[in-house]
Parts: C-alpha cells; structure tokens; sequence
C-alpha cells in the first residue's frame, strides 16, 4: 500500500520496461493457455453448427456422406460473398452426387444477410436459410425460420422458375411476397438466392461436381495448377 | 490515503456504493454502449451482467495482486493488457462451453475491453486496495451493474415484445425454463423499444426514478433535521 518503500530503481526507464514487457509475456502466457483449452472445442462448436444449417437446407434422407467433409472450392466472378471463393459442399448417395450447398449472401437493411442453400442436381433449391442477418427486430427479421416460413416459399423454384424477370419481390414486379414495412430485406435474400442458383449453372456447365478428389485441398490445388 | 481513510472502507460501505450510491450506470454514467447494445432481452442483460462482472472480479484480484510492483508511469498499460486479456479469456470460454448464449452475446463480449468502468476500479479501487477488498468491489460494481442490465432489459422486454427472459434455458440451462413468461399474450409489440432508441428512452426513466429517490431521502432527512431543531429550541424558550 502506500507505506510501501518506493526504491530509486523504480523510478529508471528500464524498469517500466521490464515490468510493461514481463506483464505483456504473462498475459499472453495465460492467453496461450486459455487458447490451447478452448480450441478443440471451440472448432467442434463451428462445426457443429455448420452441421446444423447444413441439414436444414439438404434432407438428411437425401445423402449418406458427411457433408462437412465432402467440399471443394470453387472460384467464381459471381459475387456471393467478400472472396472469389465458395465452399461448395456435396450431398452424395452411394457416392453419387446428388446435390450441393454453398453460402450466399447480399447487403440488406442493416449489413449483409447470410443464406445457405442446398440445390439439387437438377437446380432446384431443396432449402434456403438465413445464417447470420442484423435486420431490424420485429421487421426484417421474418426471414429466420423461427420467426415466419416466408423462406421456405423457396423450396422447389430454380433459376428459371420463375423466369429471371419475376426474381423479385412483389413491389418490384416479381414473384415474392414482402413484409410489411420491410422490403429491402426480402428483396436482399431473393437476390441473394437467385445470385445462388445463377452460380450453380455456372459450375454445372463447368461439370466440376464429379472431381472425385473428397479432399478440398487437392481440388483447390489443382485450381492454382490451372 | 491516509491509514483512517483506509479503516473506513467497510465492506458495508463497498456494497453500498456498488449497488446504489456509486453504481457503475445509474452515477457513474459509465459503460453505457454495451448497456444500451444488449439490453433488448432481460437474458441477454443477465448475460452480459455475469460476464462483466465476472471480468470486473477477475481484473480487480489481479490489478491488486501487483498493485506494488506497478509504477504510476506504466499503469494504464498495464491495465489494458490485464482486462484484454480477462476479456478474452472470456471469450473463448464462452464461445466453446456456452456457444448458444455466445452467438448471441458473441459481438459484445469483446467490446467488455472498452467497459471504461472496469478501468475506472482498476485505477481507482484495486489499485490502492489489498485483494480482499479489491475483489469484493469487483463483485459488487459488477453486481450492480448487472441488476441495471436486467431491470433495463426487463422493463424493454416487456414493453417491447410482452415477454420477460425469453431465451433464459440458454443461459442458465434447462432447469431454468420456468423463467420464460409471455407476459402479454398475443402482443403486437412496441418495436421502438427493443431497438437502440427504446434503450435510451427507459434509462432515461431508471434515471430520473433513481435522481427522484436519492433527492426524496435527502429531503426527509433535511426535514427531520429541521425539526430536530425546532424541538430543540422549543424545548429551550
């Protein structure tokens, strides 16, 4: 406390430097620490919940693969996200494929909206989910699945189904319904979605499903080869 | 501080200023952002009360195990670096043991770094208190804090979405279920509360309630002192 002796040695440069660096090593010693606890966890939470959206988009009855495992990458000017690169995962049956899932998304209201969508081989979506929005509450927030089944509306269409020109929401002349004083949001997941389905056929023409490489990172090598 | 200044420092008077008469938001006016930010949901303020006051005691036990060691100079630094690294401990705990509550909290509980009232007893309690002292006022400026967090998150709640600790299993578990009351049935809701303006408004209102209070005892005493007087002086003619 303050009857403490206070030594001339505390009052030189490098004795503020030793105690700064000293507490700067002990707080990432505990850091490091905390780090190699949590980590395993931490990635299987990831996981988990990468599993969890997965099923929702592609029926489990559907495919007898772990998804999570069966991805490749695959570069695109199509702008579904930050990057060029989409994580495509592949639902196979007796090691056929029979449909994929990858995230989109597209700027709404308040920041982007996340979706996943599974589409099947033919280019119908099999689902579509919100995985991350930060829509008003109350409004925009109606395309969880918790709050409104608006997003299942989706399930059955394709790129062309309805035609290019109704991929839309409803105030704009399309085919989907809006919210009540919400419609940029709705209009966000729609592009998002069709955005979505435009990239399948543009890896359909490519026929790049059938690289039978499981290993995303062989695939993604053989991409910088190219 | 002078050894008589010290000796009245009770544990008494810690709980006090925690609770009421110093607390972090209704007198400090301190760590609003993170008030304001997760205060929609009485869960999500008990949430975030428990990780900060959880924070609070940590750095607190740790600002006052090497109070003598650390120089005036470097001081601030050091507490950073200390709460940084409280904080994100944290939150990798929270994100890899309590993952659902963590992707609710997830973006705010980094933002527990910049609580400037974890700071603020850092520099003015633990540093010059002995541990005991320090963490028991960690307990209680957290404890405080939290009860503001979950009153303010009540009170929009249920204005804003006529439910009150929805979402309490996730936090607390299963057992905890009971807690999830749809107070107003069918209830259209009043959006302006659950968003950042709705939390403004009702601090506004816990604010002018507390200033109320605090000046209505004063009063009494002022008055109950007056005629103490009065007694006495009648008493003397």
């Amino acid at each position: 406390m303050s009857s403490i002796a206070n030594p001339s040695y505390r009052k030189r440069p490098l004795y503020h430097a030793t105690l700064l660096a000293s507490m700067g090593l002990f707080a990432s010693f505990i850091m490091v620490l905390g780090n190699i606890a949590t980590r395993e966890d931490i990635n299987l939470r990831i996981k988990e919940d990468m599993q969890a959206s997965l099923e929702q988009v592609i029926p489990s009855t559907l495919h007898d693969n772990d998804l999570f495992e069966d991805t490749f990458t695959f570069t695109t000017k199509i702008k579904l996200s930050q990057t060029e690169q989409v994580k495509v995962y592949r639902a196979r049956e007796k090691n056929k494929i029979m449909a994929i899932a990858f995230e989109s998304s597209a700027v709404g209201y308040s920041g982007d909206i996340k979706v996943i969508m599974g589409v099947n081989m033919k280019g119908e979506l099999l689902g579509v989910r919100v995985i991350s929005h930060a829509e008003t509450p109350g409004l925009g927030d109606k395309i969880e699945i918790k709050k409104n089944d608006w997003i299942t509306k989706f399930t059955g269409l394709s790129r062309l189904n309805p035609p290019p020109e109704k991929w839309k929401v409803k105030k704009d002349g399309g085919y989907f319904d809006q919210f009540t004083g919400a419609t940029i949001t709705p209009r966000a997941v729609v592009k998002a979605v069709h955005k979505g389905l435009i990239f399948f056929s543009e890896i359909k023409q490519k026929n790049t499903f059938e690289t039978n490489i499981a290993d995303s990172k062989e695939i993604s090598d053989e991409n910088i080869s190219k | 501080m002078t050894n008589t200044q010290e000796n009245s420092i009770t544990y008494l008077r810690i709980t006090r200023d925690g609770i009421w008469d110093n607390n972090v938001v209704l007198s400090q006016m301190l760590a609003l952002c993170p008030l304001l930010a997760v205060t929609s949901t009485a869960t999500n303020g008990l949430g975030m009360g428990l990780a900060t006051t959880f924070v609070l005691i940590i750095s607190n036990l740790v600002i006052a195990l090497f109070r003598d060691i650390i120089t005036s100079e470097v001081r601030i630094p050091i507490f950073v670096l200390i709460i940084a690294g409280v904080v994100t401990i944290v939150d990798m705990t929270m994100n890899a043991w309590m993952h659902d509550l963590y992707k609710v909290l997830g973006l705010f509980i980094p933002l527990i770094v910049t609580n400037c009232a974890i700071l603020g007893r850092a520099e003015s309690f633990a540093s010059k208190n002995n541990i005991k002292l320090s963490v028991f006022d960690g307990l209680m400026m957290g404890i405080g804090f939290l009860l503001v967090l979950v009153i303010l998150g009540g009170f929009r709640e249920i204005l804003g979405s006529g439910t009150l600790f929805s979402n309490a299993p996730l936090l607390l578990g299963e057992s905890f279920s009971f807690l999830e009351t749809t107070l107003i049935p069918e209830y259209r809701g009043f959006l302006i509360m659950i968003m950042p303006p709705g939390g403004f408004l009702a601090l506004g209102f816990i604010l002018a309630a507390k200033r109320r209070f605090d000046k209505a005892v004063e009063n009494k005493k002022i008055l109950s002192e007056k005629q103490f007087a009065e007694n006495i002086t009648a008493i003397k003619t």
